[in-house]
């Protein structure tokens, strides 16, 4: 009788060992889910705070261009104030487009194009560019590792009773950007 | 990526546990020899015999020498953990300081700088690695530190000048690929494993040497055939162990040169890159100042590659050439484009783990050029006036059942042409290139197409051979476009190629785009 019982005993604690153990396996996930997110946010702050010095420079050179300059900076101020994954990969999205067709139209200007203040700006922006790029395939590497480990058993018994829900990718919809820019050979 | 690193790991502790297992054998033996063979007296030995009647075999004459096996295996261990832990603590600072290298800020390359915070990001380190420039014409870079979270990257002055940013950018990725596969540390470990079993061979070597001179006379008149025994085992071990660890230390070191390949292409989402900037470095590698065997393995070209080029086994480094052709046939960004790229180049093994393949579920497509790399080489007239003609011939256009517009430049030989999009294959209306082909050769002027088309028939003229002619292609839209290389391959340009040159997947030639849309805008 009492060897059955601790017997039972030792089977419910080591359950709950168990179960323990692979909540805090999807904890620590989340949190890399969490930290991979914050390093976009921090890039994404990182391109907002560029842009009105860069609007700035351009104006200068480029009189001709209100209707570009205007585009960009009423695409920065609703990827300010949006929030949610889904929604920001929106706002984002043509704030990129807003720039690309800005440092399009930049060409047109040698004078502009010589400017050392500009040629930074440039720069800083191209790296801002591509760190959201790198951020963004980080994070969504991280959502994917995350969210087949919650769907898959046994973790997802666990997920699913403490309320792990899955996290959303972050794709810019900008056009561009998601065709992919492929060399294919037949 | 996680996966990558675990079997990474697991591969390497194999090894560790080989070259270990080599060093304590390699000391034991010095131990039984230095008893056995240096320290034996043969008046004792014959003494003893006679009091007991029984001459000791080899057997019990190793037996009693156990305690020397011992403290042998403790000595080489003791001197593999001291050199470690002096690399430990100081390595890193060792091997900058000793490359002339001087940290930087971020105001001195605020590009460079920019460079290493995105490929931090990218390879989700934890923490930036330090930055140093070294002041050296030659092109290199390499990755130094022990903990991934205090590491460190160096690059040459002469790189910082000569290569763009997408090529300091990819070869960057190698460097951090380097620190995020935890390559610094273990190469550190495996190197002075090495390094440990090279010298105690080298005293052993030597110790047999010497000591051997001094009892040659004695020696034989005892007849001790444990020790000629000893004296040959010793001597196999003195050859073949350092041997041994060299090959293995050495293959490590080029799968995991290969793995920082596929990772920078993953990271950088851009293969052409790294290999535009290993083409560069190759050509003008030049030894960086102060480099020694052991730093070797963490420069992007093995600066001492010239005098060990004769021995391929004996490597750190792939073959340059060979991990230019991988990365520029990846037909992806990530470890499944590598791995395909990387068997078709090798025709042999594997370079990437299976589990790091399958956990890479969809495929990394590779980005476009952050750089326009225009060739600054003026053009003969005879090439202007064959640009402006390519750019005035019409193309043949077909639209496929998928709503992909092919558009093949005059010259195109095949029959059929395939759908870059869908892969349905296309019946080319034979009037019309001929026509074109046609009208170009009544100007008398060759078109790249019609050059392509001579340059496949070599019987003409033997000394201009298709192979050592660089191939070019003038491009004209910013579509999809499609050519034939000098082998008859067809390549497929998409409209976002915007590289300069691309290799053929066939025959591997390089052949270079020139952007006609590009050069019309620029002037
Ligand atoms: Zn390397
Ligand atoms: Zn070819």
């Amino acid at each position: 009788m009492l060897i059955t019982l601790m017997v039972v005993v030792g089977l419910v604690v080591l359950v709950l060992l168990w179960v323990v153990a692979i909540y805090n396996g999807l904890v620590r996930q989340r949190n890399e889910v969490k930290n991979a997110w914050a390093q976009i946010d921090v890039q994404l702050k990182r391109r907002h705070d560029l842009i009105p010095n860069l609007v700035e420079t351009v104006k200068g050179y480029a009189t001709h261009e209100r209707g570009t300059l205007d585009a960009v900076i009423s695409a920065r101020a609703k990827a300010v104030n949006t929030h949610g994954v889904a929604n920001q990969a929106v706002a984002e999205g043509e704030l990129s487009q807003a720039l690309g067709r800005l440092m399009m139209v930049v060409e047109n200007y040698p004078d502009l194009k010589a400017n050392q203040n500009f040629l930074a700006l440039q720069e800083e922006l191209t790296s801002t560019e591509n760190r959201i790029g790198f951020a963004r395939q980080f994070y969504n590497d991280s959502v994917m590792k995350y969210n087949t480990v919650i769907e898959s058993f046994p973790q997802n018994v666990v997920a699913g009773s403490f309320g792990f829900q899955r996290a959303e990718h972050f794709e810019l919809q900008d056009a561009a950007q998601r065709e992919a820019p492929q060399v294919k050979f037949s | 990526m996680w996966e990558a690193i675990r079997s990474n790991q697991r591969r390497s502790l194999w090894l560790i546990a080989v070259m270990g297992t080599l060093l304590v054998a390699l000391g034991i033996v010095i131990g039984l020899t230095v008893d056995m063979v240096l320290l034996f007296n043969p008046l004792q030995a014959v003494k003893t015999g006679l009091e007991t009647g029984h001459v000791a075999t080899f057997q019990e004459q190793l037996w009693e020498a156990r305690g020397s096996a011992l403290i042998g295996a403790g000595i080489a261990l003791l001197v593999w953990g001291l050199l470690y832990l002096s690399a430990v603590t100081s390595g890193d600072s060792i091997l900058l300081s000793s490359a002339r290298a001087r940290e930087i800020r971020r105001e001195d390359a605020p590009q460079l700088w920019n460079i290493v915070e995105e490929m931090t990001i990218a390879a989700g380190l934890g923490r930036m690695p330090r930055i140093f420039i070294i002041d050296d014409a030659s092109l290199n870079a390499f990755a130094a530190g022990y903990d991934p979270n205090r590491a460190a990257v160096a690059v040459t002055s002469g790189l910082l000048k000569s290569l763009n940013r997408d090529e300091l950018q990819g070869v960057l990725a190698h460097e951090i690929a380097h620190i995020r596969n935890h390559d610094v540390r273990f190469m550190t470990l495996a190197a002075i494993m090495l390094g440990t079993i090279v010298m105690l061979a080298h005293f052993l070597l030597r110790a047999m040497f010497y000591g051997g001179q001094g009892r040659r006379g004695s020696s034989r008149q005892t007849g001790g055939g444990a020790q000629i025994l000893m004296i040959a085992v010793a001597l196999l071990f003195a050859i073949l162990a350092p041997l041994l660890a060299q090959v293995l230390y050495f293959a490590t070191s080029r799968r995991r040169e290969y793995l920082a390949d596929a990772s920078a292409a993953r990271f950088t989402r851009y293969p052409e890159g790294l290999a535009s900037a290993l083409e560069k470095i190759q050509r003008r590698p030049g030894v960086a100042a102060d480099t020694n065997q052991a730093v070797a393995p963490m420069f992007i070209i093995n600066p001492l590659q010239a005098e060990r080029s004769l021995v391929r086994l004996f490597s750190t480094h792939p073959p340059t050439a060979e991990r230019i052709r991988i990365l520029r046939s990846m037909s992806g960004a990530g470890f499944q484009a590598y791995e395909e790229a990387y068997r078709a180049a090798r025709k042999s093994g594997r370079c990437i783990g299976a589990q790091t393949l399958a956990a890479e579920s969809d495929a990394v497509t590779i980005r476009t050029a952050s750089v326009q790399t225009a060739e600054d080489t003026p053009l003969s007239r005879g090439e202007a006036v064959e640009r402006v003609l390519d750019h005035a011939l019409p193309f043949v256009v077909l639209t496929c059942g998928c709503g992909t517009k092919l558009k093949l430049p005059p010259g195109w030989k095949r029959p059929t042409a395939e759908c870059p999009r869908c892969g349905r294959q296309h019946e080319v209306p034979k009037a019309q290139t001929a026509q074109v082909l046609g009208v170009a050769a009544a100007l008398g002027v060759a078109t790249a197409a019609t050059r392509a088309a001579e340059a496949a028939t070599p019987a003409e003229s033997p000394a201009k051979s298709a192979a050592d002619r660089p191939a070019r292609y003038t491009r004209r839209g910013r579509g999809w476009e499609s050519f034939q290389c000098t082998c008859g391959h067809p390549v497929q340009l998409s409209p976002n190629f915007t590289a300069s040159t691309i290799g053929c997947p066939k025959c591997r030639r390089r052949i270079q785009i020139i952007d006609a849309t590009a050069e019309a805008s620029g002037t």
